[in-house]
C-alpha cells in the first residue's frame, strides 16, 4: 500500500491549496534553480522566492557568515536583482522548473516601497501569497525597523493590501517585546496571514583577530537553535489571532513539521536546513508519512493548533 | 553540475606540521574541471567545509587541507574507514583549454593544492608548464617534489629565505626570469594582487569566502566583478584578471 494514498498531507492556506506544508523559506533557496539540480523541487507544497526590493541590490561587505553552534549567522543584505528583473526573468525561469504557485516575499525600505513591489508581483499568475517581510529597516524612521513596533507594521500591511488582491502574509522578526501585540495589529490592518519567525539578531568575534566575524558586525541567526523560540511564537500567535500561520525556523525534521503544526502553523517553511543539506526539504515531506503514522496522523491538517 | 555523496576516507595523513592529505573514495563523476571544491559535512558543525580537490581519477578525490578551526581539526582526526557526506562538484574550476603555450602557476600556501591537477591537465594538452609555490618557511613546503615528478619546472619562494628565492612568489617569478604567456593562480589575497601587479600577462585567480551553501542559494559569498555580480561558490571560485575588481 503507498503511504501516500493513506496518508493526506494536503493544507490550505488562504485557499491556496498545498501538496504538503513543506515551503523553503526565502533567502535559502534562490529562485529554484541550484536546489533544483539535487532533486526535482516539484515535490515541494510551494516555494518562498528570495527576497525582492525595488531597486536591484548588492547586499552586505562580505564575510556574510558566521557558523555558529546548530545554526549560522547571515547578513546577506537582501541581494537581489530588483523587483522588475525578478518579474521579468527569474519568475519565467522559475516557471521552467517549478509548477505549482509560489510566494513572493518583498522587502522594502519605505512604505512605499513595500506597496509598489507587492502590487507588481501581484499582477503574476505565478504568485499565490504575497509575504511581507517588515524586518528591514525604515530609511524614514531612524532605521527602526518596521517589524518592530505595531503601527508601523499595520501601516505597511494597509499599504500593501490596498494595492493587491492575492492574500498578504506579513512575515514577522522575533526581535521584538511583544510579537502578539504586531501579530494582532497586522490582523487588524487587514493582513490574511502571518509568518514568523524571521532570524534572530545574533553575533560571533574572531576572539584570535578581536574583531566580528560578519563585515556587517550583526546578522540573523537561525538553525536548529531558534526552533524553540519559533514553536512558542507560533503557538502565541495562532492562539492569539484568527489568520493562519506559516510557521518558520529551525525546522529540520518531518517531527520538527508536526510540532510546528501542533503549535498553529498551518504550513512550515525550512531555512537553514536547506544550505547544510540541499535535499533537506526533499527528505522531510518523504520522511512526513512515517512520522504521521508513528503518532498516528491520518489527514496532517487535523492537527493544526491542536494545542491548547 | 553537483552532487551529494558518501565517501569512505583511504588515506588521511600529514604533509607538514599542520596540512593534510585526505583522499575519499566514492563517486567522482561530478568533478569537471581541475580548481573545483567539495563541501564537507562534520560532526557537531553547522555548516559544512569547503576544501579545493588536489586531483581525483575515477573512484578516489583526493584533498589538502590546512588544520586552521574546529572543522580541520577535527578532519585531521578521522581514519581511513570512516565516512564523511561530501557535496562535489561545485564551483567552476580553471580553464585548462585556454590558448596558450608556456602558463605559469602560483600557487601559495594552502593555495597551492588545486593546481596540480591543473598541471597534470595542462602537460596532457601539450603546455610547457612553470610552477612557482610560496610559502612562509622550509618545514611549511609541500608537493614540490610532486610537482617535479610531473616533469615541470618547479620554483620555491620562502619569506624567510629557507629554501628556494627568499622573499615571495614574484621575486622567484622575477629572479629566475620564467617567461610566461599566462597564468593561474590560487593563493592568499595579497599574493594575488602582487602576482597581478607584476605582470600584464592574462590569468585565472581562485578566491576564497566564507560560505554558508557552497552551491549558488544563499548569496553569503557574493563578490562585486566588472562583468557583474558572482558568487564565489557557484560562479566563482575562479574569476579571470580582467574581471576582478581590487
Amino acid at each position: 500500500m503507498s503511504m501516500d494514498k493513506k496518508y493526506d498531507l494536503s493544507v490550505e492556506l488562504c485557499g491556496v491549496k498545498l501538496d504538503n506544508p513543506v515551503i523553503p523559506a526565502s533567502g535559502t533557496f534562490g529562485f529554484g534553480r541550484e536546489h533544483n539540480e539535487f532533486y526535482d523541487i516539484n515535490v515541494l507544497g510551494s516555494i518562498s522566492i528570495k527576497g525582492t526590493t525595488r531597486e536591484a541590490r548588492f547586499g552586505n561587505p562580505t564575510p556574510r557568515i558566521a557558523e555558529c553552534r546548530s545554526g549560522l549567522i547571515n547578513s546577506v543584505g537582501l541581494q537581489n536583482p530588483g523587483v522588475d528583473a525578478v518579474v521579468a526573468r527569474e519568475l519565467p525561469e522559475l516557471r521552467k522548473i517549478f509548477h505549482k504557485p509560489i510566494v513572493a516575499n518583498i522587502s522594502g525600505f519605505s512604505i512605499d516601497e513595500y506597496a509598489e513591489c507587492c502590487a507588481k508581483v501581484d499582477k503574476e499568475d505565478q504568485v499565490a501569497i504575497i509575504e511581507v517581510n517588515v524586518s528591514c529597516p525604515n530609511v524614514h524612521n531612524g532605521g527602526m525597523s518596521f517589524g518592530t513596533q505595531p503601527e508601523m507594521a499595520a501601516e505597511v500591511t494597509r499599504a500593501v493590501k490596498a494595492v493587491t488582491t492575492k492574500p498578504v502574509f506579513i512575515k514577522l522578526s522575533p526581535n521584538v517585546t511583544d510579537i502578539v501585540a504586531i501579530a494582532k495589529a497586522c490582523e487588524e490592518a487587514g493582513a490574511d496571514g502571518i509568518c514568523l519567525i524571521n532570524t534572530l539578531l545574533g553575533m560571533r568575534i574572531d576572539t584570535k583577530r578581536r574583531r566580528p566575524v560578519i563585515a556587517n558586525k550583526m546578522g540573523g541567526f537561525s538553525g536548529p537553535a531558534i526552533f524553540p523560540v519559533a514553536v512558542r511564537m507560533v503557538y502565541q500567535v495562532s492562539h492569539a489571532c484568527s489568520i493562519p500561520v506559516m510557521g518558520c525556523g529551525g525546522v529540520e525534521s518531518a517531527s520538527d513539521v508536526i510540532e510546528m503544526m501542533m503549535a498553529g502553523a498551518t504550513a512550515v517553511q525550512v531555512g537553514a536546513a536547506n544550505l547544510k543539506d540541499p535535499y533537506a526539504c526533499k527528505r522531510i515531506i518523504e520522511d512526513l508519512p512515517l512520522e504521521m503514522e508513528r503518532l498516528g496522523i491520518e489527514r496532517l491538517s487535523d492537527i493544526i493548533g491542536i494545542v491548547e | 553540475m553537483y552532487k551529494k555523496g558518501i565517501y569512505t576516507i583511504k588515506q588521511n595523513h600529514p604533509l607538514t606540521s599542520d596540512v593534510w592529505r585526505m583522499v575519499l573514495a566514492g563517486d567522482t563523476q561530478w568533478i569537471t574541471r581541475p580548481g573545483q571544491f567539495v563541501n564537507i559535512e562534520l560532526e557537531g558543525l553547522y555548516l559544512r567545509r569547503p576544501i579545493s580537490i588536489n586531483d581525483w581519477d575515477e573512484e578516489t578525490i583526493t584533498i589538502i587541507y590546512k588544520v586552521v578551526g574546529r572543522g580541520t581539526e577535527q578532519m585531521s582526526h578521522m581514519q581511513a574507514g570512516e565516512q564523511l557526506d561530501v557535496l562535489t562538484g561545485l564551483g567552476n574550476g580553471f580553464d585548462a583549454d585556454v590558448e596558450c603555450q608556456k602558463p605559469l602557476l602560483v600557487g601559495g600556501g594552502v593555495g597551492v593544492p588545486p593546481l596540480y591537477r591543473l598541471a597534470k591537465e595542462l602537460i596532457a594538452r601539450g603546455r610547457k608548464v612553470s610552477v612557482v609555490l610560496g610559502f612562509n618557511t622550509s618545514k611549511e613546503v609541500f608537493y614540490a617534489e610532486e610537482f617535479r615528478a610531473l616533469g615541470v619546472d618547479v620554483y620555491v619562494s620562502t619569506a624567510d629565505g629557507s629554501l628556494g628565492t627568499k622573499g615571495f612568489v614574484t621575486d622567484a617569478i622575477r629572479e629566475n626570469g620564467i617567461d610566461f604567456d599566462y597564468f593561474y593562480s590560487c593563493g592568499p589575497l595579497p599574493m594575488l594582487k602582487a602576482l597581478c601587479d607584476c605582470t600584464d600577462v592574462k590569468g585565472e585567480l581562485s578566491f576564497e569566502e566564507r560560505m554558508g551553501c557552497g552551491f549558488g542559494a544563499c548569496m553569503g559569498c557574493s563578490c562585486k566583478t566588472l562583468t557583474g555580480n558572482k558568487r564565489i561558490c557557484k560562479e566563482g571560485p575562479v574569476m579571470k584578471r580582467e574581471e576582478i575588481i581590487w
